[in-house]
C-alpha cells in the first residue's frame, strides 16, 4: 500500500510538472492513430512518418512551437481537442462548415480530389447510377461519409469504418464493393501489393464544395487565435520559402496544395 | 456496539432497508437535481432524429446477446463434460481452448477473426465463389462467432465445476437402478449439472451483455454503434455516452429481474 | 493455413526495424503499466470502498452502493470512453475552479485512472465479501486483548481476510490485463492498438494478432503461476484446500 501511495505521489508530481511544461508553448498535435499513408503512418520502429508529419515538423519549426505528436482515435479526435488532450489536429481533416461549428481551422494546407476505388472484377464508375446496389465503405466522420450518404446513400448500402485502412482491408477481402476517400491516400493503397492484386481506381466523384469543403486545415479549439495566427503565418512562410515544395517532392510528383 | 472505538471491529448489517429513510430522501433529491441539470443544461435535441435507429440498435444488441448465450451454453456443456470425463486428448483440447480464450482479450479475438479471416479471403478467390460468401461478407457472423466462443469458454469453466460437483452418490444410485451410462447421464448427471450451473448464468449473461458493444468495432450496427454515429455527427462528447450508459443500465436491470423471476420458478429441490 | 508464405512471415516480428517486434513489445510494456497501475489504484479504491460499505455511515454506504452498481452494470467500453474524456475534463475544471491552470494529463495517467475506477468497483465487492467472511470471534478476541481499531485492522482483519480475497483479486488482475485492450478504442498505444497498426501497415493480420495473443496469454499464464504461489502462501495454517 505504501508503494501505491508512492506511485500516487509520483503521478501527482508528474501532473504538476506538466503544468510547468504547458507554459513552455508545448503544443500537442493530434494525428489519427491509424496508418494513413502517404500522409502519416507508423514505421516498424514506432515512429510516425509521411508527408503530413514532415509538414507538421516544418510548420512547428517555423512557428517556433514545441510540437509533440500525439496519436488519438480518429472518431474521438474532436472531443480530444475540446477536452484539451491535444491542442491541434493535423490529421488530413477537411475544413467543413459543420466542423467549424465546433472547432476552428487554419488556412488550408492541402487539397486533393476525391476518388472511388473498387474491385477489379467489377466495372462501374463513380456516378450515383453505377454505384446503385453496391456496398460502399467509408471512414466515419469524414467528408467522404457525408458525401456518400448524400449522393449515393439512397441507392447504395453504406458501411462505416473507424479507419480508412479497415475499409481498404474489407475491400480487398471482398466484403465491400467500393470505397471513397482522398485520391492520394487511395493511390497509396492501390500501389501496395494487396491493392495491386484486388482493386483499381474507378473514377473521381463530382465535386460538391458544400460537403467536400475547401481543403485540409489544422484544427484548433475555438478562440485560440494566437495559435491560429502563428500556424497560419508559418504555413504561409513555408509555402513561400520552398520548404513546402521540398517536402512535397519527397512524396509526390505533383503539387498537393491544389488550386 | 455503542462504544465508538469498536465500530471498526465487527460487521454490522444495515438495519433498515427502507427506501424512505431520511438520508435516502436527501440523496434522492440530490440525484433528482443532478438528473434535472443533465436534462436541462445538456443538448438532447438530436434524440428524436436517432430514436428509431437507436431502437433498432438495441434490438441488434439483444439478438446478439441471446443468440450467443444460447449457442455458447450449448457448446459449454460438451466442453465442461470432456474436461471432467476425458478422453484425455479431448480434455487437453478443451482445457487449452478455455485457457487461450480466457487468457486473451475479446477485442483481439474479434479483430483476429474479422480482419485475419478477411485477409485470408483476399488470398483465396475460391472462397468468394462459394455459397457461404453472402454470409461471410457480412460482419455479424464474425461478431456472433467471437462472442459465442468467448461465452462457451467462460461457461465451459463453470460447467466443468458443475459436472465435477454432482455428488457421486447420485450417480451411484442411478447405477444401482440399472440405468445405462447414457441414461444416467441424460436423466441424472446432465440435469443436475445444468441445475448447478444455472445460478451463474445470470452473472455470465450480464458479462456477455457488457461484451456486446465490442462488435461495433467490426461494423456491426448495435446500440453502441448508433451512439458512436450520434457522437460523430453531432460532435457531442458526453450526452450520447450518458444515454448509452443508461440504456445498458436498464438492460442489465431487466436481465437481473428476468433471471430472478425464472430462478424463483425453477424448483430448488427434486430437479 | 500456412500454404502461403505471406501469411506467416516471421521476419516481420524481428525486434529491430524492419521487424515490428520492438513496437509490439513496447505496446506490451505500456499494457502492463496500465494494468499494474489500474489494478493497484483499483485496489486502493476497493479497500476504502469495502470499509466504507461495511462501517461507513448510511450516506457513504448508499453512495458506494450506487458506485459499484453503476460500474458493474455498464459495459467497460462505454465507461472507458466516458471516463477517458470526462475524467480528465472534470479534473481540469476542478483545478481551474480551485485557481490552478489546467494540467497536462498524459494518456497513461488517464488510462490508469479509467482502469482503476472500473476495477475499484469490483475490488470493493471482493474485499467486502472477504472481510465479512472473517470469523467474528477472531476480531472479538483481538478486541479483548485491547487492540485499537486500527491495530485490529492491520493485525487481524486484513491478514485474516486475505485467503478469502485472493481468488477474487487474482481474477480481477486477469480482467485488468484484458481490459487494457479496450483503451485501443480511444487511441491509446497499448498492445492491441499497435498490433492493429502493425497489421494494417504490413497486411499480415493473422501473424500480428496471433503474436499479440501469445503475449497476452503469456502474461496470463505467468500471472497464474504467481497467483498459485501467493494463494499457497496466504493459506498457511488453514485447513486443507477448500
Amino acid at each position: 500500500m505504501k508503494h501505491a501511495l508512492k506511485i500516487a505521489a509520483i503521478a501527482l508530481a508528474l501532473g504538476i510538472a506538466g503544468t510547468g511544461m504547458a507554459a513552455a508553448e508545448q503544443v500537442k498535435v493530434g494525428i489519427a492513430a491509424e496508418p494513413y499513408p502517404p500522409f502519416a503512418a507508423p514505421d516498424a520502429s514506432g515512429n510516425w512518418i509521411g508527408w503530413e508529419v514532415d509538414f507538421m515538423n516544418a510548420v512547428c519549426a517555423e512557428a517556433k512551437l514545441d510540437c509533440v505528436l500525439t496519436p488519438v482515435a480518429w472518431d474521438g479526435i474532436i472531443p480530444a481537442l475540446n477536452s484539451k488532450k491535444i491542442d491541434a489536429i493535423m490529421a488530413s481533416m477537411s475544413i467543413t462548415a459543420e466542423r467549424q461549428k465546433t472547432i476552428d481551422f487554419s488556412d488550408k494546407y492541402y487539397n486533393t480530389p476525391t476518388g472511388v476505388i473498387g474491385a477489379k472484377d467489377q466495372t462501374f464508375d463513380a456516378s450515383p447510377e453505377a454505384l446503385a446496389g453496391k456496398i460502399i465503405g467509408v471512414q466515419v466522420s469524414t467528408i467522404h461519409q457525408e458525401y456518400v450518404n448524400a449522393h449515393f446513400g439512397d441507392a447504395a448500402e453504406v458501411k462505416e469504418y473507424q479507419t480508412q485502412d479497415e475499409a481498404n482491408q474489407d475491400l480487398a477481402a471482398g466484403r465491400i464493393d467500393a470505397t471513397q476517400a482522398d485520391a492520394i491516400a487511395l493511390q497509396a493503397f492501390l500501389e501496395s501489393d494487396q491493392g495491386k492484386a484486388c482493386c483499381e481506381l474507378k473514377g473521381y466523384v463530382k465535386d460538391d464544395p458544400a460537403i467536400l469543403g475547401a481543403g485540409v486545415g489544422v484544427g484548433m479549439r475555438k478562440g485560440e487565435t494566437e495559435l491560429k495566427d502563428k500556424i497560419n503565418a508559418a504555413i504561409k512562410a513555408i509555402r513561400a520559402n520552398g520548404t513546402y515544395d521540398a517536402i512535397t517532392k519527397k512524396y509526390f510528383d505533383f503539387d498537393v496544395y491544389g488550386g | 456496539m455503542s462504544d465508538p472505538s469498536t465500530t471498526l471491529a465487527a460487521y454490522v448489517p444495515p438495519k433498515g432497508r427502507s427506501l424512505l429513510e431520511p438520508h435516502r430522501i436527501f440523496l434522492m433529491l440530490i440525484f433528482a437535481v443532478l438528473v434535472f441539470c443533465v436534462i436541462w443544461f445538456m443538448r438532447w435535441d438530436w434524440l428524436p432524429r436517432y430514436g428509431t435507429r437507436l431502437l433498432h440498435g438495441i434490438w441488434q444488441t439483444l439478438v446478439m446477446l441471446f443468440s450467443t448465450v444460447a449457442v455458447g451454453f450449448l457448446l459449454a456443456v460438451p466442453i465442461g463434460l470432456v474436461r471432467v470425463t476425458g478422453p484425455k486428448p479431448l480434455a487437453w483440447l478443451a482445457n487449452g481452448f478455455c485457457t487461450v480464450i480466457r487468457g486473451t482479450p475479446l477485442l483481439l479475438q474479434l479483430w483476429l477473426l474479422y480482419y485475419g479471416l478477411g485477409s485470408l479471403f483476399a488470398q483465396y478467390p475460391e472462397i468468394r465463389s462459394s455459397f457461404l460468401w453472402p454470409y461471410l461478407r457480412q460482419a455479424w457472423p464474425y461478431g456472433f462467432l467471437a462472442l459465442t466462443i468467448s461465452f462457451a469458454a467462460y461457461e465451459g469453466e463453470v460447467m466443468r465445476g458443475a459436472f465435477a460437483g454432482v455428488p457421486r452418490g447420485e450417480l451411484e444410485a442411478a447405477n444401482a437402478f440399472g440405468m445405462s451410462r447414457w441414461t444416467a447421464f441424460r436423466r441424472i448427471w446432465l440435469p443436475r449439472a445444468i441445475h448447478r450451473a444455472l445460478p451463474t448464468l445470470n452473472g455470465e449473461t450480464v458479462l456477455q451483455l457488457k461484451s456486446t458493444p465490442l462488435v461495433a468495432t467490426i461494423t456491426v450496427v448495435d446500440a453502441y454503434a448508433v451512439i458512436s454515429k450520434v457522437r460523430q455527427e453531432t460532435y457531442l462528447t458526453y450526452e450520447p455516452l450518458l444515454l448509452l450508459a443508461l440504456i445498458y443500465l436498464c438492460l442489465t436491470g431487466m436481465l437481473i429481474v428476468a433471471f430472478r423471476y425464472f430462478e424463483n420458478r425453477i424448483p430448488t429441490r427434486g430437479a | 493455413m500456412a500454404t502461403t508464405p505471406t501469411l506467416f512471415d516471421f521476419s516481420l516480428l524481428a525486434l529491430s526495424p524492419p521487424g515490428w517486434g520492438g513496437v509490439l513489445l513496447a505496446g506490451f510494456v505500456s499494457s502492463i503499466q496500465l494494468a499494474v497501475g489500474g489494478y493497484v489504484f483499483g485496489l486502493l479504491i476497493g479497500i476504502f470502498g469495502a470499509f466504507g460499505k461495511l462501517y461507513g455511515g448510511p450516506i457513504v454506504r448508499d453512495l458506494l452502493e450506487v458506485y459499484t452498481t453503476l460500474i458493474r452494470a455498464v459495459p467497460e467500453l462505454v465507461l472507458i470512453l466516458l471516463l477517458y474524456y470526462a475524467g480528465t475534463d472534470a479534473v481540469n475544471q476542478l483545478l481551474t475552479l480551485a485557481g490552478y491552470g489546467p494540467i497536462d494529463i498524459n494518456g497513461l495517467v488517464a488510462g490508469i485512472f479509467v482502469i482503476a475506477v472500473v476495477q475499484g468497483a469490483y475490488s470493493t465487492e471482493v474485499l467486502r465479501g472477504a472481510i465479512k467472511a472473517v470469523p467474528g470471534g477472531e476480531i472479538e478476541a483481538a478486541r479483548a486483548y485491547g487492540m485499537s481499531p486500527l491495530k485490529v485492522l492491520r493485525r487481524v482483519t486484513l491478514p485474516a481476510m486475505l485467503p478469502f480475497a485472493i481468488p477474487g483479486l487474482a481474477n480481477l488482475w486477469l480482467i485488468a490485463t484484458k481490459d487494457t485492450a479496450l483503451l485501443a478504442v480511444v487511441g491509446f498505444s497499448e498492445l492491441t492498438l499497435v498490433t492493429r497498426q502493425a497489421a494494417g501497415a504490413t497486411k499480415a493480420y493473422f501473424l500480428f494478432f496471433c503474436a499479440a495473443g501469445v503475449l497476452y496469454l503469456a502474461l496470463t499464464l505467468v500471472s497464474n503461476v504467481f497467483i498459485r504461489i501467493i494463494e499457497k502462501h496466504s493459506r498457511r495454517g488453514m485447513p486443507g484446500p477448500v
